[in-house]
């Protein structure tokens, strides 16, 4: 018979990694979709094929080959990233690639007559973006931004293979030591689903919040 | 950082090989997800309730789990109760798995999207189900559901490095095996790197085709 007590805060101490890199990952990612997003919609052209060379990179390779390419390429490049610093920028920037899609997409929805009225206002672009598009903007965007957390946190499964010691990661340790694969997996789909269903729960009711007062306003 | 063209031109029959293993991923993955999403919308759509029910939480599951994970579970656990897969196979199973969650929300919006009033007409015209299906729901619910199939194909398609962590030996692994013997990784990684940043904005230019083809006709 096993002693599995050890091994349990072996997977918690995992399961606090994938909740770090998760957590580190979407802040960089959320700062990324907002710049590169309202990049895409600039008035200049080199800010927007910025933008769009930045989207299309991350979105055209999977997030483990840019990993890969993070952890061990750019150590040749002088650029030495430990494993956390290479996992979370190569899952922040991938899932902020999406994310700029999204709120372009958010930021174009917005009716042409708001974007009038601003201009019979005499908003300038700038202060139009802050204090009214992007407010209404931010309702359309946050289902997505919900599922791609998910996607990210899934997304962090693959840090395991630079032997960063996530929830995967210890699974594996777990699986070396005991021989007994089931409970350390099954262990793991439960916690990552446990994970998946807060991120849900959560950003709806941060959904609700962000809609209140905005009841009949939009269609 | 140096780069070896010498190097490239060398390591470039071994990657070459990894990307048809790729490929036959892929395809034999599109495949099977498009199998079993079609299994998961029927079972969703027509089974009785508890079974209905069942599904959901299966698909919630799997949607809500790392294809990574899934793959070690099944290269992993499966052998432990006698069920030996080769690598390669047991990558398409988790593919096939993973991507037909997500095919079987696209047939259930697809066909969800065919209005009430057809299913109606078609019962007044006195059609039979299987006429309804094949000659009024099919044709309209399938067309809006190309882009998004092919969106899946492509993201499929960009996941199929994992499954070198299954030791199938696909252009991921190849890449791998070749940086670690010659302890050169600059050109294998930013090789693979560079085919699948080809193959996606090649296949993203598809993917407009399709989606001005099949746009929804108030949108043309």
């Amino acid at each position: 018979m096993i002693d599995w007590s050890g091994y349990i805060t072996l997977i918690l101490q995992g399961a606090f990694v994938t909740l770090e890199l998760t957590i580190m990952a979407s802040i960089l990612a959320v700062i990324m979709a907002f710049v590169a997003g309202l990049s895409r919609v600039s008035k200049y052209f080199p800010i927007r094929a910025l933008a769009t060379a930045y989207i299309e990179f991350f979105r055209g390779t999977s997030v483990f080959v840019q990993l890969f390419w993070a952890y061990f390429v750019l150590p040749f490049a002088g650029i030495e990233l430990t494993p956390l610093q290479a996992g979370v920028s190569a899952l922040g920037l991938n899932a902020g690639a999406y994310g700029a899609e999204v709120v372009r997409g958010a930021i174009k929805a917005i009716g042409r007559d708001q974007r009038e009225a601003c201009v019979a206002l005499n908003l300038s672009r700038s202060q139009a973006m802050r204090h009214v598009i992007i407010p209404q903007a931010i309702p359309l965007i946050l289902p997505t931004f919900g599922n791609l957390a998910i996607e990210l946190l899934k997304g962090t499964a693959v840090v395991s293979l630079i032997s960063l010691s996530d929830l995967t990661f210890q699974a594996q340790v777990v699986r070396a030591q005991t021989g007994s694969t089931l409970v350390p997996f099954g262990t793991i789909l439960l916690i990552y689903f446990l994970m998946a269903l807060a991120i849900s729960y959560g950003m709806r009711w941060i959904e609700g919040r962000a809609t209140r007062g905005l009841d009949g306003m939009r269609t | 950082m140096d780069w070896d063209w010498n190097f490239v031109w060398q390591i470039m029959p071994l990657l070459l090989d990894g990307l048809k293993i790729t490929f036959l991923a892929t395809v034999l993955g599109a495949g099977l997800a498009a199998v079993v999403g079609l299994v998961f919308a029927i079972l969703r759509i027509a089974a009785p309730r508890p079974i209905a029910k069942l599904t959901s939480f299966v698909v919630e599951f799997i949607r809500g789990t790392p294809l990574l994970v899934q793959l070690y579970f099944i290269f992993y656990v499966l052998p432990d109760v006698g069920v030996r897969l080769p690598p390669l196979l047991a990558g398409v199973i988790g593919l096939g798995l993973h991507y037909g969650t997500y095919v079987a929300e696209v047939y259930r919006g697809g066909i969800e999207n065919v209005p009430r009033g057809q299913w109606e007409a078609a019962k007044a015209t006195n059609l039979t189900s299987r006429q309804t299906w094949i000659h009024v729901v099919l044709p309209q619910a399938v067309p809006p559901m190309i882009p998004a199939l092919a969106n899946y194909l492509i993201g499929m398609f960009k996941e199929t490095p994992l499954l070198s962590a299954v030791t199938v030996l696909e252009l991921m692994n190849q890449a791998k095996i070749v940086a670690n013997s010659s302890y050169r990784y600059i050109e294998p990684m930013t090789l693979v790197g560079v085919f699948f940043l080809i193959m996606s904005l090649v296949s993203v230019f598809f993917l407009r085709l399709l989606e001005e083809r099949f746009a929804p006709v108030e949108e043309r």
